[in-house]
């Protein structure tokens, strides 16, 4: 009798736990689920406009609601040059914030410092637009444009991306903005792989003598190389996703610009700007599969960054 | 013999002064291309905060003259007339509520098979994967896939899409957070559960979410303060409202709000976007500062 409510007893234990084991692996896969999900409802979307344009969605520069012509030379390009420059100036201020976070900062320091700087990650991105919008881009257009264009609109060369009037927005103050806003996500991730490097071989190069350049330069980065990118790539996944503060600041062109001040258009901006209004299915569906677009970039970009990371932290379990 | 021996040793001098001289260039620049380098450093670090300070400063600047109660009790105005921002305000908390309530249970119940069933198989690598890409993911394509799947099936913009989209946003963040805090849970716990005979759930459920419990309430608190600013994935879910609405309309949210306001020509519209930015941006800061020094103070305890 007794054996009998035991062994009850513990079937329905065995049940619950295979019932919670199941339930938790189905929210798993629902995760995994979500990705497929995303992609599939995309691709539907965007079927009208990928039969209709064909590969010439990716070739054609035109962007006009009016005759129906879409493509999609404009928007992209406009995500890759931003995010580009945004590489461009928050790679090295990055990379000087980890150097000060793991070498010169005084200990008390380091706590208070290194939160302020995750607290730049933490302003919502529309702030960061608004802010572009109505404190700085009248600034740099008022004080720094002009000065930029006397001087450096003759250059050879170069001297093409330097003209334009100075309005303050354009594609150089979305980059800029974008470069403040993806330092703190490449300064976190400089900041843990340059803590993983072991101490003795960072002490081993100070006892030869090392300046603390010296030792970053040739123990610390070529240890964390694959982390430093892996870092990078984490950012540039980050800008070119970037929509809100983007949209602010570019001036939402659809014409192709030549010059770094002029207006342009981002894939992101595109669909904040136009999708709620947009009417006419192929319409839709053309800023749906942009939306494909940017998603298929996006993930290519950050599984490079993640296997990246990945790798450093095999080595790190290797050598230890 | 003694003068040889004179010039001999004034060479040795000579060429010792010599290797002494050039070691001392040496030294000199390496020196020199330190200082330089760490001084940039410093700059850097400077530069950064340069911009936080900045953007705080114009945000205290501007907001705080347009703060008050009106805010809180009057709903957005046409442009022209006074009002407040009380529907928009309402209007983010319920959605930020419901994203909440519907993406942190499955946050969990995901981090929990990652972290206590995941050493073998496929799916945890691979969901472990693709959840640190959907981490950083551009949110604007979260709201695209919600109207994709709910709002052209329902036919409006509602805010329970919207409250759809946030709940996306806040699975990752979840699951990440709870994963991690799980694996710092020490093995000994679960084998004195397993030794005194409770079944796995239940070592699970009692044991060791009990034990990470303040750290998954950090990734939860990290995640409000995530969607809270968001805007794009709201864009084309929830849209915007002029006035007080249920669920099932569309809603106003103060993202939405502050960027219609922001991009219009009317001052006192700008003035409201303001404070609205203020508000928002103060409280997301809060939330961080509060997570982390729960995390901390969880993290002191053990």
């Amino acid at each position: 009798m007794e054996n009998n409510q035991y062994s009850a007893h513990l079937k329905r234990q065995m049940l619950l736990d295979s019932v919670f084991r199941v339930a938790t692996r189905f929210f798993a896969f629902l995760v995994l689920a979500m990705l497929i999900g995303i992609l599939i409802s995309l691709l539907i979307g965007a079927m009208p406009s990928i039969r209709h344009f064909g590969w010439g969605f990716l070739t054609s520069s035109e962007w006009d609601p009016v005759t129906e012509q879409f493509g999609a030379v404009v928007p992209i390009f406009g995500t890759l040059i931003t995010s580009f420059i945004a590489l461009l100036i928050g790679v090295p201020i990055s990379f000087g914030i980890a150097i000060f976070l793991t070498e010169l900062c005084p200990p008390m320091l380091k706590r208070p410092l290194g939160i302020a700087v995750e607290l730049l990650a933490g302003i919502p991105s529309i702030i960061y637009g608004m802010w572009g919008l109505f404190v700085f881009a009248p600034l740099f257009g008022e004080h720094v444009q002009p000065w930029i264009l006397e001087n450096m609109g003759d250059l050879p060369l170069v001297g093409f991306l330097f003209q334009g009037a100075p309005m303050g927005i354009g594609i150089f103050t979305a980059g800029l903005i974008l470069a403040i806003m993806v330092i703190p996500f490449i300064a976190s991730v400089m900041r843990d792989v340059f803590e993983v490097v072991p101490p003795m071989l960072k002490e081993s190069a100070y006892g030869l003598g090392g300046t603390t350049w010296e030792v970053v330069r040739y123990v610390v980065l070529p240890y964390t190389k694959t982390g430093v990118v892996g870092g990078i790539m984490l950012g540039l996944g980050r800008a070119l996703g970037e929509t809100m503060a983007v949209t602010f600041v570019i001036g939402n062109s659809s014409i192709f610009a030549t010059g770094l001040f002029e207006a342009g258009n981002s894939i992101a901006s595109t669909l904040a700007n136009e999708f709620a209004e947009a009417n006419g299915e192929l319409y839709l569906s053309s800023l749906i599969q942009l939306g494909l677009i940017l998603f298929f970039i996006t993930f290519v970009v950050l599984s490079c960054s993640k296997l990246l990371l990945l790798q450093l932290k095999k080595q790190e379990g290797r050598s230890s | 013999m003694s003068t040889s021996q004179a010039i001999g040793s004034e060479k040795a001098i000579k060429v010792m002064s010599q290797s002494t001289q050039r070691n001392n260039a040496i030294y000199a620049r390496r020196r020199l291309v330190n200082g330089f380098n760490m001084l940039a450093a410093t700059l850097a670090m400077g530069f950064g905060l340069f911009w936080l300070f900045w953007i705080l400063w114009t945000l205290l600047q501007h907001g705080l003259s347009g703060l008050s109660a009106d805010v809180f009790t009057q709903i957005t105005p046409p442009p022209g007339s006074a009002g407040g921002l009380a529907n928009a305000i309402a209007g983010s908390l319920q959605m930020t509520f419901f994203g909440i309530l519907f993406g942190t249970p499955i946050g969990i119940l995901a981090g929990v098979y990652l972290a206590e069933y995941g050493e073998r198989g496929w799916l945890a690598p691979a969901t472990r994967f693709i959840n640190d890409i959907l981490l950083s993911a551009p949110s604007i394509v979260i709201g695209l896939f919600v109207y994709e799947v709910y709002v052209v099936s329902v036919g409006h913009f509602s805010g329970w899409a919207g409250s759809m989209a946030l709940a996306l946003l806040v699975i990752p963040v979840v699951v990440r957070t709870t994963e991690n805090m799980l694996r710092l849970v020490p093995n000994s716990l679960r084998e004195a559960a397993i030794a005194l005979g409770a079944p796995q759930w239940k070592v699970i459920m009692y044991v060791t979410l009990r034990a990470a419990k303040a750290g998954v309430i950090t990734g939860i608190l990290l995640a409000v303060a995530r969607i809270s600013g968001e805007t794009a994935p709201l864009l084309f879910t929830a849209l915007n409202n002029q006035f007080w609405s249920n669920m099932n309309q569309p809603m106003a949210n103060l993202p939405i709000v502050i960027f219609q306001f922001a991009m219009s020509p009317y001052e006192d519209w700008h003035a409201l976007a303001w404070a609205g930015a203020l508000l928002i941006t103060f409280s997301v800061l809060t939330l961080n500062i509060l997570a982390r020094w729960f995390a901390s103070k969880n993290n002191s305890t053990h």
